[in-house]
């Protein structure tokens, strides 16, 4: 355990800081083009599912690819609280969240039995079975959608982002969070040395759920209306394709990736096809050249400004 | 009473079809995974190129039935192989999650990639067979019914006879068995995981003909959902089991249509995965699925 405040941490707060009022600025100004800040937005919402499917997928070593499955639940949790109970939004997104989390708590403990491409296919069958009971729920408007009002800014949506990504952090660089990456590395082993692994395996996933239901809350807080499409096998493709491209178990490449395809995306907007296929392509050859994605496990750090600068805590060597 | 009876057994007939092409599908998905252990995710979209295929072949070549599901079937086979060879040899020794992001990634690339292609509308079916239907007692069996489960059945009896008497079938055996040993002896591996691919797929095509003719229209999404329950039922026949995967075809066939019989057809995807859920909670390896213990 080292000092807590160094020199990289005081850096990237000021990055933050910097970001954050650079942006907050040009709103304030009225200089921001709309779409600009609809993307913006958009960045928030998938830095905060990105990484946390990185903390199931990357850190700990199971594969899910129903994330879309829990931002649904957050966000249906958070639109029923706002529009049908009149609560405040962060009750709501709290709300979202909580819900979010009990299910995947609720989905861990069975499904967490199997183990690779069969947890894969069971989280896929679970999202789309989220799906299909909001299609089927006229209590929030089935297949037209729910209308909610916009209440999120960009201040909301950037520090909400800032606190998930700080706590899933602290989170992999706790006890808890070794006890995860020697679940990834070799879950026999870790058994063997004492980690309750199907503990750990489930804080994960709940963690994981609750960080997606939070992302979902935002969304539909901001985006008007919300549809069960939306939430569609899409969906959590394109959270894995961030956190695979930014490489599975680093967090900063998970944010990086979440940037750079959300991007991405919105500058393809226009032609939804050409970016999918460009999208799978990459992720074909990004497997079969570097599967370990742009920074690998590695962290993307700032510590060459400073000796003191922290250790990873991922790197295997 | 009679009226219940007659609903049931026309549900049973509609389960029979569709679970034909469920089971057609599951085929490709079991044989794949018994052979180097991946969940071909793009599985359903090689059935989708194959009713593509076979589209083109009665309307543009003005073919009939047959010689249209043969051209499908061998368009198809070409592609699993040629998918084979670029997207899933490279990875045979990564790690498993590895190639199952690689087959998402190929997945994703025909939806859309066909999408460029044909163009994301819907494409109408000729009528190949004559509107007959046949009122047996109540029951309603359409000329489709009958070519659907006929076809079907001829093409898991041909499977059959290949994977068991053939050699190609019993280097598949082996290979699905033991890859290193099959090596040793002098099995050429490449080439027989690559007939599994082309076989599987071919037989996909065939789903995805009779699908194509049997529901009038094709459209480039249109593997993802039958492609996904397909592989539903190849889990719940036991993954890697060849009689296990028709089962569980014609199984969850039947299933469906009952939940729609019932008035629930919204409901009828989310049963399948339920099922799936079901079935991997209680007993993953499936209705004919012995279970293996790991060696450390």
């Amino acid at each position: 355990m080292g000092k807590r405040i160094n020199r990289q941490s005081v850096v990237t707060l000021l990055g933050v800081l910097l970001v954050y009022a650079i942006v907050q600025g040009s709103i304030l100004m009225d200089i921001l083009p709309p779409f600009v800040a609809l993307t913006l937005i958009q960045v928030c919402i998938f830095i905060i599912l990105s990484t946390s499917l990185n903390l199931i997928n990357g850190i700990t070593g199971q594969f899910s690819i129903g994330h879309a499955g829990f931002m649904a639940i957050g966000a249906y949790m958070a639109a029923i609280v706002v529009v049908k109970f009149q609560g405040p939004l962060m009750l709501a997104l709290l709300a979202g969240a909580l819900v979010s989390a009990l299910a995947g708590f609720l989905i861990g403990l069975p499904t967490l039995r199997l183990k690779g491409d069969y947890l894969a296919i069971a989280t896929l069958g679970f999202g789309e079975i989220v799906r299909i009971i909001f299609l089927n729920m006229e209590y929030v408007g089935g297949a037209s959608g729910f209308s909610v009002p916009k209440t999120i800014t960009w201040t909301w949506a950037f520090w909400l982002m800032v606190i998930s990504v700080i706590i899933i952090r602290n989170f992999i660089y706790s006890t808890h969070g070794r006890a995860c990456i020697s679940i990834r590395e070799n879950e026999i082993a870790a058994d063997v040395m004492g980690i309750n692994t199907t503990k750990y395996k489930i804080m994960a996933f709940t963690i994981g759920a609750f960080f997606a239901g939070l992302a979902g809350g935002i969304y539909a807080n901001y985006l008007y209306i919300i549809q069960p499409l939306t939430f569609s096998f899409l969906k959590s493709f394109d959270i894995l394709v961030m956190v695979v491209l930014g490489g599975l178990g680093s967090l900063t490449g998970s944010i990086l990736g979440a940037v750079v395809m959300t991007v991405v995306s919105a500058a393809l907007s226009g032609w939804p096809e050409w970016r999918l296929v460009i999208t799978a392509i990459l992720l074909i050859v990004m497997m079969i050249f570097r599967p370990k994605g742009l920074l690998g496990t590695k962290e993307f750090s700032l510590s060459f400004l400073g000796k003191k600068g922290e250790k990873n805590a991922s790197s295997k060597d | 009473m009679g009226n219940v009876t007659e609903q049931v057994l026309q549900q049973i007939v509609n389960g029979l079809s569709l679970g034909s092409i469920y089971a057609l599908v599951a085929l490709g998905y079991t044989m794949v995974y018994g052979i180097i252990k991946l969940i071909n995710f793009a599985h359903g979209d090689v059935m989708m190129v194959g009713a593509y295929a076979g589209w083109f072949a009665t309307t543009t070549l003005h073919l009939s039935f047959i010689p249209a599901l043969l051209i499908a079937m061998v368009v198809s086979a070409i592609l699993g192989v040629l998918i084979e060879r670029i997207a899933y040899k490279p990875l045979r020794n990564a790690t498993r999650i590895a190639s199952l992001i690689t087959a998402i990634g190929v997945s994703f690339f025909l939806e859309y990639g066909g999408m460029l292609v044909v163009s994301p509308q819907m494409r109408t079916y000729p009528p190949v067979f004559p509107d007959t239907i046949w009122n047996v007692g109540g029951i309603i069996i359409k000329y489709g019914d009958i070519v659907m489960i006929l076809t079907s059945i001829i093409l898991m009896i041909l499977l059959h006879v290949i994977v068991k008497y053939s050699k190609i079938g019993k280097a598949m055996r082996a290979v699905s068995f033991d890859n290193e040993a099959a090596l040793l002896m002098g099995i050429n591996v490449n080439n027989t995981i690559s007939a599994t691919f082309a076989i599987g797929s071919a037989l996909a095509a065939a789903a995805g003909v009779l699908m194509g003719v049997y529901f009038n229209t094709i459209n480039p999404l249109m593997g993802i959902i039958p492609g996904l329950k397909a592989f539903v039922a190849a889990v719940l026949g036991g993954i890697g089991i060849i009689p296990g995967a028709m089962v569980g075809g014609f199984f969850l066939g039947l299933t469906e249509s009952f939940v729609s019989g019932l008035g629930a057809s919204t409901w009828r995807d989310a049963v399948a995965f339920l099922i799936l859920i079901l079935v991997l909670i209680i007993k993953p390896s499936g209705l004919f699925g012995k279970n293996i213990r790991e060696k450390v």
